[in-house]
């Protein structure tokens, strides 16, 4: 496995690239493109992470780029490897780079399809909850009552839940991630580079300026998600056999809130129902772990 | 028949498949589609008898089988593809995003009315609608045609990088059975050299597609478009050429029909050639000098070529299988743009003749050409049946 050093001083993604200040976008594709190596190829659709890719002629990344449309990368993806399998080229992985608008809105559907085929590449969407390369508008990832430019008043409806409906197309491997706990992320990468078919990793991906968080607050806010139960980081292989990587639950969500502008104001009613809600989905998915663990150890 | 090619008994459909399988793509992403389906279960087949070596894509749209298309083309394979009405419709960002990307992917496209309401008849809105996407555009009136055309569209996409689109009327071409003569794969070998374009992506030497231009560069990248473009008409000219020299069967960009000495003439496009062939026919015999023009090669128009047939013509009658509301028969609109500003200028009467898949006989096309004698030319393309 690579480890944090490495990444470092083997960086795939060059210094001088488009990103804010702080951001975690970039820092965590640097490290996922080190894992991945210069045998890789990236599709990256308009999101953040295309701007980090660089204006024509510059590139920022150190491999074959390919931008498709918004809505269109797991179908992109998946003529990019059987081109490569025409070609005999089977060792270079194919990897997309979305953003959550990418992936659970408009790409939903070619995603599902491309799951289905069980395509083999590995899919990460960076998910910052939001259109945040348009001005932090809402997407079906926004959290409950998080402020967006399209949901001034707070999001009405709760965040969709992409890692149990990717499990439910019965992919080899479906995982949660997150910069916040780097080497448990390092570890599914290397993980999903070793397996074949399609392979879905979400990161959490904490924006400076959507989510109103300190530029040198990316990496606790994303530590916080995970402490609270907010982001749980946890791995699905072949639609049921669970594992959760971060097995306690430590923080009130309200420490998780209050490094964020977009909960700014946020009602103690609110908060009492989104610590709830929070409750529910951790008690869930600690029945869906314990239920795997009997089945596969008995 | 030559001794390099069989004839066989196929639709315009099969004889599609047959000119795909023959140009040997390698990636083949594909959604059904009626009236194309038997497109796409042809080329299953052949590759299921083992006799197609290409990884076959069957995504959840055609959106998807575009997308899936252009960074296929861009690892630098031949990739073909097959729709038709509402998944060319569906395809429309992509299909300026290959072009874009100067993808040569070549398409068949089945003619088809376009919804609401739903309907399945041969009509060309859906093609004619994409004009602006960047792609060469042909039209064809028979099986062997399309055969044929399915393969001199990737010896000229390949030489200009452009995607190219090989259209074919509904039904009246893609299930009418037709004698096909299917040339030996050394023959097509022989035809079209490997593709190689200059860009790839590749591990190797690795380059990016799709990051953001700047104005200077978006400008620039649209003139090299148009360069290609204009380069169109004499390469498509030439490897039609070159293909009659082995098949000893041309089609031409356009084909000029009887025009000699012609004082009238009709202007049309696929299957309603063939129809329009029997209506001159019939007023030669009657002593009419009449003729027709088949426009083969749509995008880019063969302007220079339409003004040389159509000097010295008194009389041009469009018919048109499409609507363009507000505009009107496109084919009639842009020869009527082509001829303007030049020497050649004849009355240009404008038909909307089989607009959703009316039937238009020979004799229906005959009548149309003695009313036409007694009226004048409107700049409206006008309704007829």
């Amino acid at each position: 496995m690579i480890q944090i050093e490495q990444a470092n001083q083997e960086a795939m993604l060059c210094s001088g690239h488009a990103a804010c200040p702080g951001c975690i976008d970039a820092l965590s594709a640097r490290h996922v493109l080190t894992a991945m190596g210069p045998n890789t190829m990236a599709v990256i659709p308009p999101s953040c992470m295309a701007i980090i890719a660089g204006p024509q002629p510059y590139s920022s990344l150190k491999i074959p780029v390919y931008q498709p449309t918004l809505e269109s990368s797991a179908a992109a993806a998946t003529g990019l490897r059987r081109a490569l399998d025409a070609k005999g080229k089977h060792d270079t992985q194919v990897i997309v780079l979305a953003g959550d608008g990418g992936t659970y809105d408009i790409g939903f559907q070619c995603l599902s399809s491309a799951a289905e085929r069980n395509e083999d590449f590995i899919y990460f969407c960076l998910d910052n909850e939001g259109y945040m390369n348009t001005g932090a508008q809402k997407s079906s990832s926004t959290p409950h009552f998080a402020r967006t430019g399209s949901t001034p008043a707070g999001k009405t409806s709760r965040k969709k839940n992409l890692t149990e409906i990717m499990a439910a197309h019965r992919v080899p491997y479906v995982a949660t991630a997150s910069a916040g706990h780097l080497p448990d992320l390092l570890r599914k990468v290397e993980k999903a580079k070793t397996m074949q078919g399609t392979r879905i990793i979400t990161l959490l991906i904490p924006c400076m300026d959507g989510w109103g968080v300190a530029d040198d607050a990316g990496l606790m806010t994303a530590r916080y998600a995970v402490e609270s139960g907010a982001f749980p980081l946890y791995e699905i292989e072949d639609g049921h056999r669970y594992t959760l990587n971060h097995t306690s639950k430590t923080r009130p969500v309200a420490d998780y809130l209050a490094l964020q502008r977009r909960y700014r104001n946020m009602a103690s009613v609110d908060i009492e129902t989104l610590q709830a809600e929070i409750d529910e989905g951790w008690a869930t998915l600690q029945e869906r772990v314990a239920t795997s663990e009997r089945k596969h150890h008995a | 028949m030559s001794a390099n090619q069989k004839a066989m008994l196929l639709t315009g459909n099969q004889a599609v498949a047959w000119g795909a399988r023959l140009a040997r793509p390698r990636v083949v992403p594909v959604y059904p589609i009626t009236p194309q389906t038997p497109v796409l279960e042809q080329l299953t087949e052949f590759q299921a008898a083992g006799t197609f070596d290409a990884e076959i894509i069957t995504p959840e749209s055609e959106h998807s089988v575009m997308s899936a298309c252009i960074p296929a083309s861009l690892v630098g394979l031949r990739v073909f593809t097959a729709t038709a009405s509402q998944g060319l419709l569906l395809m429309h960002e992509l299909l300026h995003y290959a072009s874009g990307a100067r993808t040569p992917i070549v398409m068949a496209n089945v003619n088809r009315t376009v919804a609401s309401p739903w309907a399945f008849w041969p009509d060309q809105t859906d093609s004619l609608s994409q004009r602006d996407t960047g792609w060469i555009q042909y039209y064809v009136e028979s099986a062997q045609e399309a055969l044929d055309t399915v393969i001199q569209a990737y010896r000229v996409a390949e030489q200009v990088l452009l995607p190219a689109m090989v259209n074919l009327d509904a039904f009246y071409v893609s299930h009418s059975l037709e004698p096909v003569l299917v040339p030996e794969q050394q023959l097509v070998d022989s035809y079209l050299p490997a593709f190689d374009p200059p860009h790839k992506l590749d591990t190797d030497q690795v380059e990016a597609w799709g990051n953001v231009a700047t104005q200077d560069m978006y400008y620039r990248h649209r003139q090299s478009l148009a360069e290609a473009m204009e380069r169109v008409p004499s390469l498509a000219a030439q490897a039609d050429h070159e293909w009659a020299q082995l098949t000893q069967r041309s089609h031409g960009v356009i084909e000029r029909y009887r025009c000699d000495g012609a004082k009238t003439v009709i202007v049309t496009m696929g299957s309603m050639c063939g129809t329009a062939r029997d209506a001159v026919d019939a007023l030669r015999e009657a002593g009419q000098a009449i003729g027709l023009v088949k426009v083969r090669l749509f995008r880019p128009l063969p302007t220079a070529g339409l003004r040389e047939a159509l000097s010295g013509v008194d009389e041009v009658i469009v018919l048109d299988r499409n609507y363009s509301p507000g505009h009107g028969g496109v084919l009639h609109q842009e020869l009527r743009a082509a001829l303007y500003g030049s020497a050649v200028t004849p009355r240009i009467h404008g038909l909307l003749a089989g607009v959703g898949g009316v039937n238009v006989s020979p004799a229906k096309i005959v009548e149309f050409v003695n009313q036409v004698a007694r009226s004048e030319a409107q700049s409206d393309s006008q309704w007829v049946r």
